[in-house]
């Protein structure tokens, strides 16, 4: 195994680890988060300051690099286009995070502490991305 | 401070929230430095699902696979991870179904846009992530109205 895939699974395994213990894979929490009429919590603004702190250092020094430590090069995403896909898909995402409290990382690492539930959510995500597929010809 | 922030927040988790969310960057930074490319996970799930192109497979797949891995190993080092779903699975499978579709289209959840853009300052993230935050919010008063909250 070359050191790509050993690296994305050591990032996929952190990621899951912090999203298990800052709370993110509690879909009442995060409803909570998204309650501003009531009790609010307000946790998941201190997760994404977390995140956003540690990888505004990484892209500080992504700058700085040539090329990533095990690839050829960077592929990130280029496009600058604020379209209507852009705005009524993170829309009709918003609305799934409300109604389930759960969005697609902590839905997937549920799967190994809260099996039935997070399975059902990852089922219809799963059909919901296959669907989109097979309509969109963009 | 803490004692008056937990007074007005009782249920909040500043700390853990805190210190998770840094392991959740460092992961980012690791697939950024590391193998040059965003850990968005509604991609790289699409990705490993065979829906669309970019990252290698094996990348793709080996951090989806890592997800449930790094939850268990948390739960098994530190305790059980406090969890409380809604009641309904149906409820539940539309919600996946409309983030599935959502997601997609908008091309990235909250690590994608929320965490990759937002820190790079991309216009694109940081309006995607407002308005699935806008939209989250406005969803969860329309059911606390409708009498659905759980």
């Amino acid at each position: 195994m070359s050191a790509r895939p050993l690296l994305a699974l050591l990032s996929g395994t952190l990621f899951g680890a912090g999203l298990a213990l800052s709370g993110m894979m509690d879909p009442s929490r995060v409803r909570e988060f998204l309650d501003v009429g009531g009790a609010w919590d307000p946790t998941l603004a201190f997760v994404m300051g977390g995140a956003l702190i540690v990888m505004a250092l990484a892209w500080g020094l992504q700058r700085r690099m040539l090329k990533p430590v095990a690839a050829e090069r960077f592929e990130l995403p280029g496009t600058r286009l604020i379209d209507a896909r852009l705005i009524g898909g993170s829309a009709l995402f918003g609305i799934g995070w409300g109604l389930g409290g759960l969005c697609p990382g902590p839905a997937l690492a549920s799967l190994a502490l809260n099996p039935l539930p997070a399975a059902v959510f990852v089922a219809g995500m799963v059909l919901g991305m296959i669907v989109l597929r097979l309509f969109d010809r963009a | 401070m803490i004692p008056v922030f937990s007074e007005i927040f009782p249920h909040a988790a500043p700390l853990r929230g805190l210190v998770g969310g840094g392991l959740i960057g460092l992961a980012a930074a690791i697939m950024l430095l590391g193998n040059g490319r965003i850990a968005g996970v509604s991609g790289l799930l699409g990705r490993t699902l065979a829906l669309g192109g970019g990252t290698p497979w094996s990348i793709a797949a080996s951090f989806i696979a890592g997800l449930p891995l790094g939850a268990l190993l948390l739960s098994v080092l530190l305790g059980p991870v406090p969890a409380h779903f809604p009641p309904s699975l149906a409820l539940l499978g539309v919600a996946g179904l409309i983030t599935g579709i959502g997601t997609r289209l908008g091309s990235g959840c909250t690590s994608g846009h929320g965490v990759c853009g937002m820190s790079r300052l991309s216009p694109r993230s940081l309006l995607a992530t407002a308005t699935f935050m806008a939209s989250g919010m406005a969803t969860v008063a329309l059911v606390n109205l409708a009498g659905a909250g759980w």
